[in-house]
């Protein structure tokens, strides 16, 4: 407790709901100010920058539907993560396993021979099952050799990212493609319905909603979800509880890669219709996912939530691109400035700050 | 495979693997203090761009390199100001950073795109050493003084660090910080100046990449060197001597994943480096507890005097 003027500072153990809220609020905002200096540097008029972000995204059908869909990776990706950040398994690799599913649904959607109808399921079976065995290594490494999962998950972005660069540079390039770094279209068969007139691919986004309640019904009403967050929030108590480190972390790696790699069934199979390269496919929406997680404070439904703040953030930059002349970078720095004003205001959220009440004592 | 195969191979990876043992080094002093820092990915692109963009305008990559190792600090600064005042997670400020060092500089450096510098850093031939048969132009020859200086700065680090008053206050800090505090060590300041002195190093083993190496500057040119210092700081087992022949042997890997196109996919070969890193710290963990490379104790953990 310390004393500043006539206010009281004293520590609180567990903030209540509505100042975690009103702090991440505020984070984003001091966040919106700092990017407004941003835009100011790069001779645009702040005024004049979120006036249009808010009339092309908020205000149109067009800018309404291109949040939602950039949206859907992120949901999925960040679902995912919740459940692994409840672990406190640092699971960086969102981007990776989402190129994995989508190099397995465009596997089975250009090669493997199976009736129509069975297509699309396969292929969101088979990206499941890609993205679920990409992500277990790092947590076996981590549990069997001590390697740390930050640095595993990193690399197998790269790995994964330069595999898919080699599919559609080498093996999986499209003869109908010339010269173009891309596998053939999938057959109709294998592509996603829209909703009419967008591109949201209403089956991924209705996966990703489904997945968040399972997901939180996992942790708050199932063995598995106590066990990864007692291994989360104290290992010590985990181990003498016997719990199994290489059980809890697998299978919450599987879930978690599980559903970052739907995240690019569904964009190969929703938006591209073919293998591209990486950067096309994801534009880091498996890093970006690392700050929707953290913003929803480890709730997968809240994840929802702050995965649609982010597809507003992926559309504003899309639409700064083009009527602004700013290079779609600016979102990196967005997101950046987020994450910072957002861990700075965790500390608030721990103390308490008061009046001091008559006679109370100096202290 | 022929001896001038073998000699510029040499020689090249003593070049590539310069960032990595400019930017390991300042890792391995963070992380000693107990600061993990995992922008060193933002710290050394916007390191790069910095240093590019002032030599190319003040025509002197002295200047560059100097303007690249303040930007480090400002940037590894920021992060001590959040995780060691405001106690912030570590992780993710690291993570923040490197998001918003790569969008920043490559927003920045849109109008450089492209363009050689007027001025790179030359190289130099070490007089009478360069002589050597095979020796002197795989090592001595075709170097910039940045070769040199690392490592000799990874000798005087390692002296500092296992053999002077400052290395154990540094060292203490990082593996139990109320017993540090206990004994009059300011843990806030040593950890501070050991951030700092990681983004120095970083920003510098940037700017070397667009100052010197390349010369020039393209978005993203850093393509991932940051997290392979990472994992060189903990394969390096937190000690100066050993990141420099860590980082040759990832210098190595990368000039051989560009030398090696001729028979290999060039896709597959870039992913090499990265897969060396895995199996390289998943191998140590085989070793048992000989091999095992030990953190330092409070890694990680923001220190707060009278809890715990």
């Amino acid at each position: 407790m310390k004393r500043i003027g006539p206010f009281i500072v004293e520590r609180r153990l567990a903030p209540p709901r509505h100042v975690v809220f009103g702090v991440s609020v505020l984070a984003v905002v001091v966040a919106l100010l700092l990017a407004a200096l941003v835009f100011w540097a790069y001779g645009v008029s702040p005024w004049r920058a979120y006036a249009e972000i808010g009339r092309g995204t908020l205000g149109t059908v067009d800018g309404l539907s291109d949040i939602v869909r950039r949206a859907i990776p992120l949901i999925l990706c960040g679902v995912g993560l919740t459940l692994a950040f409840r672990a406190q398994f640092w699971n960086i690799g969102a981007e990776g396993q989402l190129l994995a599913g989508a190099v397995a649904a465009s596997g089975v959607a250009l090669f493997v021979p199976v009736p129509d109808g069975l297509r699309l399921p396969l292929m969101f079976l088979a990206g499941f099952g890609a993205g679920a065995l990409w992500a277990v290594i790092p947590a076996l490494l981590r549990v069997k050799l001590q390697v740390n999962e930050v640095i595993s998950t990193l690399m197998m972005n790269y790995i994964m990212a330069y595999i898919v660069e080699w599919l559609v540079h080498g093996p999986w390039k499209g003869p109908t493609m010339r010269g173009f770094a891309y596998t053939d279209m999938f057959p109709t068969a294998a592509r996603l319905p829209l909703i009419a007139g967008t591109r949201v691919h209403w089956p991924t986004l209705g996966v990703g909603v489904v997945a968040a309640l399972v997901v939180g019904l996992i942790l708050s009403r199932t063995r598995l979800g106590y066990e990864v967050r007692v291994v989360g929030q104290s290992p010590d108590a985990a181990r003498y509880a016997g719990i199994s480190f290489t059980v809890v972390l697998s299978l919450a790696m599987v879930i978690s890669g599980g559903l970052a790699a739907l995240a690019g069934v569904g964009e190969v199979a929703g938006i591209h219709w073919r293998l591209r390269s990486p950067s096309h496919i994801s534009m880091g929406y498996g890093y970006t996912a690392i700050i929707v997680a953290w913003l929803a404070r480890g709730s997968p439904i809240a994840a929802i939530l702050t995965a649609l703040l982010f597809g507003l953030i992926f559309a504003a930059g899309d639409l700064m691109k083009t009527t602004l002349g700013l290079p779609f970078q600016i979102t990196g720095v967005f997101n950046g400035l987020i994450l910072f004003s957002l861990i700075s205001s965790d500390l608030l959220m721990y103390w308490r700050i008061r009046w001091r009440r008559r006679g109370e004592a100096w202290t | 495979m022929d001896l001038g195969w073998l000699v510029s191979t040499v020689s090249r990876a003593l070049a590539f693997g310069v960032p990595l043992l400019w930017g390991t080094l300042g890792e391995i002093y963070a992380e000693r203090s107990g600061v993990v820092n995992l922008g060193v990915e933002g710290m050394m692109i916007l390191g790069a761009y910095a240093g590019f963009a002032v030599a190319q305008t003040l025509g002197h990559p002295g200047w560059g390199l100097l303007a690249a190792a303040a930007v480090g600090v400002v940037a590894a600064v920021w992060h001590a100001f959040l995780t060691v005042t405001l106690r912030a997670n570590q992780y993710v400020s690291g993570l923040a950073l490197t998001l918003f060092g790569l969008g920043l500089a490559g927003l920045l450096g849109r109008g450089w795109e492209g363009r050689p510098l007027r001025v790179p850093l030359g190289t130099i031939t070490v007089p009478s050493l360069a002589e050597i048969p095979v020796l002197g132009p795989m090592l001595f020859v075709d170097q910039t003084i940045l070769t040199y200086l690392g490592i000799l700065l990874a000798v005087v680090l390692w002296v500092v660090l296992f053999r002077t008053r400052w290395g154990i206050a540094i060292r203490s800090v990082g593996e139990s910080p109320a017993t540090a505090d206990s004994l009059g060590i300011n843990v806030t300041v040593v950890r501070y100046l050991c951030v700092a002195l990681g983004g120095l190093l970083a920003g510098v083993g940037g700017g070397y990449l667009s100052v010197a190496y390349r010369p020039s500057w393209t978005e993203g040119m850093t393509a991932g060197m940051g997290w392979i210092v990472i994992a060189l700081t903990i394969f390096a087992s937190w000690d100066p001597l050993q990141a420099i022949w860590g980082a040759f042997f990832f210098g190595a890997l990368y000039h051989l994943s560009f030398r090696l196109q001729a028979y290999v996919s060039p896709e597959l070969l870039k992913l090499m480096p990265y897969a060396f890193a895995i199996l390289v710290l998943a191998v140590s963990g085989f070793g048992g507890a000989r091999w095992r490379r030990r953190a330092p104790g409070s890694l990680g953990v923001p220190y707060v005097r009278g809890e715990r």
